[in-house]
């Protein structure tokens, strides 16, 4: 069949003509395009298809397994949950830029070849810094400028090692890779800086929460979730993720505790969840893929609902940062509630959607003998509780009352707020329907006693340790300011750094200069002191005085031969 | 609580702290409960810690007050005025 072309178009090609609908109809493209390529999806069976040829490559734009479908259902529901969401925004740089980028993200997880991949790659990192410069202030562009640095630079690694791997083994398929095979070292870093690996991680708390109420929300869904299936796809199994994605789940938090911007808190808590998604793949058992790839679905969902329930309370109060709200829930009861959903979701509370994926990883890792990372993930776990489960509600919602009073939410974020919450708890509560769609067969049974009894006791532990570090005034308070990361290497070490080259470098050219002006000086002054108008070298001498010096010489000469 | 009440003169039942009070000592209780549960659960894990009474619990206690307090400490090193990166 010929027919067969990547979902990911129909949103790109929606994205590119929407400037030409009327004003009113295109926010509903963002609703209605997800819905025409999921109708799509269901059409397709399993295969390779989309068989392009070019400059005599051979691409599969089109691959449709267990894998990349799962993804594709779970990124056309972000995107049609994201598209209710922001239906009261008239900005058609976010209409244009959010289809492609949801598009983009679309045809990556469906792309057979890393040439494909490359391209819709690129294509996120450049629709997607749209969203962060549609906030349109300063502090946005210039942290959209970071955003698109790193993006770009994680597409120029992919481009290397594929061109390397294509040298070396004559294949482009995108397919699990060899660590030590040509190329895919780099490959795996530039996986690794759009999964916010440790040190490659800054991009993501500093430009997520710049970027517009509806922009995040869509950012949250897309890139770092492309970047945990391409490494399901391609490095399922390598032993080095299984460190890197604990030290991802813990070192976040830490942060998380301390940060006022709640969005920023979130960032860090996305963070932290990709972490538990990277040791799944790491360990790399039938079943902690299956968590790994699961945990992405349901992050999608209650992230989403977390960014959305802190995007309404930005639009309606103009703030997130926990220093200035409290006691929300007066005004905004639905979105708290909404909030609290999310909140249940991601620390893994039985029933709801975390609770089923999150310990799919964790069993893999026990199961491994994994000691280590076991007691790290179950930190982490606890951690993801106090800030992402408790301290994102308790600081905007409840807390002490900030006197603040603002309008619910609208209806459509209400709306859009609750489709993904009915998804969480779907998720949580039929664990057996969900696991179907996993990409191998799951015989896991999430609810047993010890783990049932295990969960909630570490839960309600970590929030009895809130609750008296609160009551007794050790809890550190919200408090405005800035926390340095590792964007501070390139933010301030690097720019003074770069900034006293350069103000070297120019002393430097002014003392040589100077010299060498000084230098010509006396040069040029010398000359013009011996041979100028009036020098010794210049002058004119009488007749009468050439006459007697030579009188003068020839009688010396007399008198020398004469002795 | 005058100062706490809704402009538009609502009071909700969280607004006194007597409720607040009463939220918070029955989660002691459902706190004290759980662990006290723990004696009747059969544990499969592989893992010997895992066994000891309320691990989970201690685990999950131990782990948010040391979060938090090596947090509060991190800000001494960390923190910087909110305008820090713009000036």
């Amino acid at each position: 069949m010929i027919a067969e072309f990547s979902p990911g178009l129909i949103l790109i090609v929606g994205g590119l003509v929407a400037p030409l609908f009327p004003a009113r109809v295109r926010p509903f493209l963002m609703v209605f395009l997800p819905l025409v390529a999921f109708a799509y999806l269901l059409t397709l069976s399993h295969g390779e298809f989309g068989q392009l040829q070019m400059m005599g490559l051979s691409l599969v734009t089109l691959r449709v397994d267990k894998l990349s479908l799962l993804f594709g259902y779970v990124f056309l529901l972000a995107a049609f949950v994201g598209g209710i969401y922001a239906i009261h925004v008239r900005d058609t740089v976010q209409h244009v830029s959010g289809l492609i980028y949801a598009g983009s993200a679309l045809g990556a997880v469906f792309a057979g070849d890393l040439v494909t991949l490359f391209v819709f790659w690129e294509g996120i990192a450049i629709a997607s810094v749209f969203l962060i410069w549609a906030s349109r202030n300063e502090r946005a562009i210039r942290a959209g400028m970071r955003y698109i640095i790193v993006q770009l630079g994680s597409g120029i690694l992919l481009f290397g090692g594929l061109l390397i791997h294509y040298r070396y083994t004559g294949a482009l398929g995108f397919n699990t890779m060899e660590l030590a095979s040509p190329g895919a070292a780099l490959i795996l870093l530039a996986f690794g800086i759009k999964c916010a690996f440790p040190l490659l991680h800054n991009w993501l708390p500093d430009a997520y929460p710049e970027a517009t109420v509806t922009g995040t929300v869509l950012l949250s869904s897309f890139t770092t979730k492309v970047a945990v299936y391409a490494l399901a796809r391609g490095f399922s199994g390598t032993e080095i993720l299984v460190p890197i994605g604990a030290a991802m789940t813990a070192f976040p938090i830490f942060y998380a505790v301390i940060e006022n911007d709640l969005r920023r808190v979130l960032a860090y808590s996305l963070n932290n969840q990709l972490g538990f998604m990277v040791v799944g793949i790491g360990i790399g058992t039938e079943l902690a893929v299956n968590g790994a790839v699961a945990h992405a679905f349901a992050d999608i969902l209650f992230k989403g609902l977390l960014f959305m329930s802190m995007g309404a309370v930005l639009f309606r109060v103009g703030t997130v940062k926990g220093s200035e709200l409290g006691g929300l829930y007066k005004s905004m009861p639905w979105t708290a509630g909404f909030c609290l959903v999310g909140a249940a979701s991601i620390s893994a509370f039985p029933l709801f959607s975390g609770f089923v994926t999150k310990s799919m990883i964790i069993t893999a890792a026990m199961e491994g003998g994994y000691f280590w990372t076991w007691i790290v993930l179950l930190f982490a776990s606890a951690g993801v509780f106090h800030h992402a489960g408790i301290k994102i509600p308790y600081f905007a919602f409840f807390a002490h009352d900030s006197g603040k009073r603002c309008r619910e939410a609208p209806g459509h974020m209400l709306v859009a707020m609750a489709i993904a919450a009915t998804g969480c708890i779907g998720i949580g509560s039929l664990p057996w329907l969900f696991y179907q769609l996993l990409p191998f067969k799951a015989d896991y049974m999430p609810y047993s006693s010890d783990h049932v009894v295990g969960q909630v006791q570490l839960l309600f532990l970590s929030a009895l340790a809130f609750t008296l570090l609160m009551r007794t005034g050790i809890y550190p308070p919200e408090l405005r300011s800035t926390n340095l990361d590792s964007d501070w290497l390139y933010r301030r070490l690097g720019r003074t750094v770069a900034l006293s080259i350069g103000e070297g470098a120019g002393a430097l050219w002014n003392s040589c200069a100077s010299a060498l002006i000084q230098c010509s000086r006396s040069l040029f002054g010398g000359l013009k002191r011996y041979h100028g108008s009036g020098g010794v070298l210049a002058r004119t001498w009488a007749t009468g005085s050439m006459a007697f010096w030579a009188t003068l010489m020839l009688a010396a000469y007399l008198i020398l031969t004469h002795l | 609580m005058a100062d706490r009440s809704d402009p538009h003169g609502k009071t909700y039942w969280l607004d006194d702290p007597r409720n607040v009070d009463r939220l918070v000592h029955g989660f002691y209780v459902i706190c004290g409960l759980l662990v006290a549960i723990d004696i009747f659960v059969p544990k499969h894990g592989p893992f010997a810690i895992e066994h000891i009474y309320g691990f989970y619990g201690i685990f999950g206690f131990v782990a948010c007050v040391a979060l938090v307090l090596i947090a509060k400490q991190l800000r001494r090193i960390l923190m910087r005025p909110e305008d820090y990166y713009d000036r």
